[in-house]
C-alpha cells in the first residue's frame, strides 16, 4: 500500500467561548490516499469545516489546536515513494505559504466572498501566481495566461470572456467554477472542498459535480470533500467518514457506508434524507438534537439520542474498531445497530 | 362550503430595480382547496417565494387577483380582511431571524392569543400556550415557557414559529423553505408535524422548496407545482410529477438530483441542457421561457408562442407545446 497523501492523527481543536471550550474536533484520525476522494459527512456544527480550516492553518484566533499530527506527503509522478514528508501543523512563514495552494488548495463555500470584487478574474490568477512564485516574471506572462485559460475551459467556462470579467459579472455557479480553476492553478496534490455546491441551484450543482469528476479524472488529484449532503458524497467519494460531535464515528468504502452502515447515527442519517425513489414509509428521523459541544455528554456522545444506549454507552466512549478491511465504527452495539431503524420509524 | 379556499387568477408581480422592470411572477392561475397540501418547487429566482408572499398577503399583486373564500383579498371589508389575515399564516425560512430575541417563548405565543381575544385571562392563555407547544412536540411545555429563542436549537425555533402561526387557528399555512435551515436528521420530524396539522386540524399547507425529493415526500397525497422564470410550467399530483414528469424542465431537474446511493447516483442518466445559463429576468425569452435551454427544443413554435397550462384529464398538466401536441 503506497503512503497516503495526507494523514491526520488524533487531531483536536477547540474554540474558546464565553461559556467554556467548544470541542469542535476531538481526536480525529483519517488518511487520504493518492487520487482518492474522501467525504466527511455530518450535520452543521459537527466539526467538519473546522478540520479543513485546521489543515490549512486558517482557524480564527479563538481556536486552538490542542494536539495531534497532520502529515502531508509530496509524491512525484509515477508510483515512486513519497519524496518528502511535511509536518503540516508546525509549518510557518514561507514553508506554510508553499504548502498552501501548491500542495493543498481549498475551495470555500461562499464563492461570492472568496473573490476580490475589485479585481478582474485575470488579476486573481496573476496575483495567486505571483504570491507563490509560480510562472512569475515578465517572460512567463504568456505561459501563465495559457495555463489559466486552459483551466477555465476545463471547468466549462468561456475562458476569454471570463478572463476579462469582474466577479460580480458572473453567476454563483460560474464564480464557484472560477474558484475551482484558481485552486488548481499551482497543481496541488490535494483539493479541499468545503460545501462547494451548498448555496447553488440544483442544475448548477449538477454542473459543478460533473466538472469535479472530469477534473479528477484528468489531473488525478486527491479530494477531501466536506458536505452535509449525503447524495453528493455518494456520487463523488471513494470513502466516506461520518462525523458526529467532532469525531469520526464511522468510516469506510462509499458502498459499505451507504449499503451496510453499522453506526446508529449513520443509519439514521442515511434514512432521513428523502430521495426521489424512496417510499414515504421508509423515511425516518433521528430523535433529539445534536449535542452541546461545550458540555458534551459522558461516554458515547450519541447516547442521549440512541435507542440502543445502555449503562456502558453512558460511561465509556467507544473507539473506532475495524469490522472488516477498511470499515471502522465507533459503537458498542454495532452488531445490532440495524435494530434502531424499528425505533426511528415508530 | 364550496369553491376553493384560495384562488389565484392571472396573478402577476413585477419589481422595479434601477429603473428596469423585473417580472418575478407571470400569469399564475391556481386553485387551492381547503386542507390541501401543495408544494411549489423551483430554482432560486423562479418566483416561488414571491407567490407565497402574495398568497399570505405580505405583498400586493401587480395585476390579477387572489381570492380567499371567493373574495378578492385586495378589496375586503374590515371584518373579512381580519378573517383572511388570521386564516392564512406564514412560517418563514430562517428561524433565527423570525422570532423576537428579547421575548420569552411564552410572550411570543401569548401575544397573538391575547390580542385577538382567543383566550381570556392569564390562566387560560397559559393553558392554550402549553397546548400549542404540545402540538408542535415541544414537551414538556413547562421547560420551554420561560426560555428565549437563543436557548433553542434551529429545529426547536422552527417549531415555535409553527406554534405561533397556529395561535390564531389558521385555515392555511404558507411555509417558505421552512425546513431547509434545520439539520437533516430532524427535517423529517418537522415535516411529519406539518402533516399531522393537516390530518388533525384540517390546516392546508403551501410548502415552498427547492428540493423535489422533499416535495414528493411532503405532498405525497397532494400536489406539486414546478415553477420556472415566474410561471408554473407543470402541476399535478406529487408522485405523478416525480415518477412521470411531462415538462422537459421537470425532467431535467429530476435527472440532475443526486441520489443517496452510490450505484444509483453514478448510473443515473443526466439530461443535458442546451445552455447552462439561466436567462436574465430583465430580458425574458420570447415564447416558452425555457426554450433557450430546452433539450427538446422544437423550433419556431417554442420561440414565439407562450405555452399555457391546459387542464389535462389525467396525470399532470404541463405548459409545453410538445407535450400538448403529443396528447391531442
Amino acid at each position: 500500500m503506497p503512503e497516503p497523501v495526507l494523514s491526520v492523527r488524533d487531531l483536536s481543536i477547540a474554540y474558546q467561548a464565553r461559556r467554556g471550550q467548544v470541542q469542535a474536533v476531538r481526536n480525529m484520525s483519517f488518511d487520504v490516499q493518492r487520487g482518492e476522494t474522501v467525504a466527511l459527512i455530518g450535520e452543521s456544527g459537527s466539526g467538519k469545516t473546522t478540520v479543513a480550516l485546521g489543515l490549512m492553518h486558517l482557524l480564527p484566533s479563538t481556536a486552538r489546536v490542542f494536539g495531534g499530527r497532520v502529515i502531508y506527503r509530496r509524491h512525484s509522478n509515477g508510483s515512486s515513494p513519497a519524496e518528502r514528508e511535511t509536518e503540516v501543523l508546525s509549518l510557518k512563514g514561507d514553508n506554510l505559504r508553499r504548502f498552501r495552494w501548491q500542495e493543498c488548495a481549498m475551495v470555500f463555500q461562499s464563492a461570492l466572498n472568496a473573490l476580490n470584487p475589485v479585481l478582474r478574474i485575470s488579476e486573481h490568477f496573476a496575483d495567486t501566481a505571483k504570491a507563490h512564485g509560480y510562472l512569475s516574471g515578465y517572460r512567463q506572462t504568456t505561459a501563465l495566461r495559457e495555463r489559466s485559460l486552459k483551466l477555465l475551459s476545463m471547468v466549462r467556462l468561456d475562458p476569454e470572456q471570463v478572463w476579462r470579467s469582474f466577479p460580480h459579472e458572473l453567476s454563483g455557479g460560474m464564480r464557484q467554477r472560477v474558484l475551482i480553476a484558481l485552486a488548481l492553478l499551482l497543481e496541488p496534490q490535494l483539493l479541499i472542498l468545503d460545501e462547494p455546491t451548498t448555496a447553488l441551484d440544483i442544475l448548477t450543482q449538477r454542473n459543478i459535480m460533473e466538472v469535479l469528476k472530469d477534473l479528477r479524472g484528468q489531473l488525478g488529484f486527491s479530494m477531501l470533500f466536506i458536505s452535509h449532503d449525503l447524495a453528493l458524497a455518494a456520487e463523488l467519494a471513494d470513502r466516506v467518514a461520518t462525523v458526529y460531535a467532532g469525531r469520526i464515528i464511522e468510516i469506510g468504502d462509499v458502498r459499505t457506508i451507504f449499503r451496510n452502515p453499522h453506526h446508529p447515527y449513520t443509519i439514521g442519517l442515511i434514512k432521513a434524507v428523502p430521495t426521489l425513489t424512496s417510499d414515504k414509509s421508509s423515511l425516518i428521523s433521528v430523535p433529539g438534537s445534536p449535542p452541546d459541544l461545550i458540555q458534551l455528554p459522558t461516554g458515547c456522545k450519541f447516547h442521549p439520542r440512541c435507542p440502543l444506549a445502555d449503562e456502558r454507552c453512558r460511561r465509556e466512549d467507544p473507539e473506532l474498531t475495524e469490522l472488516e478491511s477498511g470499515h471502522k465504527v465507533a459503537c458498542w452495539h454495532w452488531p445490532e445497530a440495524r435494530e434502531v431503524l424499528k425505533v426511528y420509524q415508530a | 362550503m364550496s369553491g376553493p379556499l384560495l384562488a389565484l387568477e392571472h396573478v402577476n408581480r413585477t419589481f422595479k430595480v434601477k429603473g428596469q422592470t423585473i417580472k418575478a411572477v407571470d400569469d399564475i392561475n391556481l386553485n387551492i382547496q381547503a386542507g390541501e397540501v401543495l408544494c411549489l418547487v423551483g430554482e432560486s429566482g423562479c418566483g416561488k417565494t414571491t407567490t407565497g408572499k402574495m398568497i399570505a398577503g405580505l405583498l400586493p399583486t401587480s395585476s390579477g387577483s387572489i381570492l380567499y373564500r371567493g373574495k378578492d383579498i385586495s378589496r375586503l371589508t374590515n371584518k373579512d380582511h381580519k378573517e383572511y389575515r388570521l386564516g392564512v399564516q406564514m412560517v418563514h425560512q430562517d428561524p433565527y431571524a423570525s422570532l423576537n430575541p428579547i421575548q420569552t417563548i411564552y410572550q411570543i405565543l401569548a401575544a397573538p392569543l391575547q390580542h385577538h381575544r382567543f383566550t381570556r385571562g392569564e390562566a387560560e392563555t397559559k393553558r392554550r400556550v402549553c397546548e400549542l407547544l404540545e402540538i408542535v412536540d415541544l414537551t414538556p411545555p413547562d421547560d420551554y415557557l420561560d426560555k428565549y429563542p437563543h436557548q433553542l436549537s434551529g429545529g426547536q425555533r422552527q417549531r415555535i414559529s409553527v406554534a405561533r402561526a397556529l395561535t390564531v387557528l389558521p385555515q392555511f399555512i404558507v411555509a417558505d423553505e421552512a425546513v431547509s435551515m434545520v439539520d437533516v436528521s430532524i427535517r423529517i420530524s418537522l415535516l411529519k408535524m406539518f402533516a399531522r396539522l393537516k390530518d388533525e386540524m384540517g390546516v392546508g399547507v403551501l410548502l415552498i422548496t427547492h428540493d423535489l425529493a422533499l416535495a414528493k415526500y411532503f405532498a405525497w397525497e397532494g400536489r406539486i407545482g414546478v415553477m420556472y422564470l415566474g410561471r408554473i410550467v407543470e402541476i399535478g399530483r406529487a408522485r405523478e410529477i416525480v415518477d412521470h414528469p411531462q415538462h422537459p424542465y421537470t425532467q431535467v431537474l429530476l435527472s440532475a438530483i443526486p441520489e443517496a446511493d452510490p450505484d444509483v447516483t453514478r448510473a443515473k442518466k443526466r439530461i443535458q441542457l442546451r445552455s447552462m445559463d439561466m436567462p436574465s429576468l430583465l430580458q425574458l425569452p420570447t415564447g416558452c421561457p425555457f426554450h433557450p435551454r430546452c433539450p427538446v427544443f422544437a423550433g419556431e413554435v417554442c420561440e414565439k408562442v407562450v405555452p399555457l397550462l391546459k387542464k389535462a384529464d389525467w396525470g399532470s398538466d404541463a405548459a409545453c407545446h410538445l407535450v400538448q401536441a403529443h396528447e391531442s
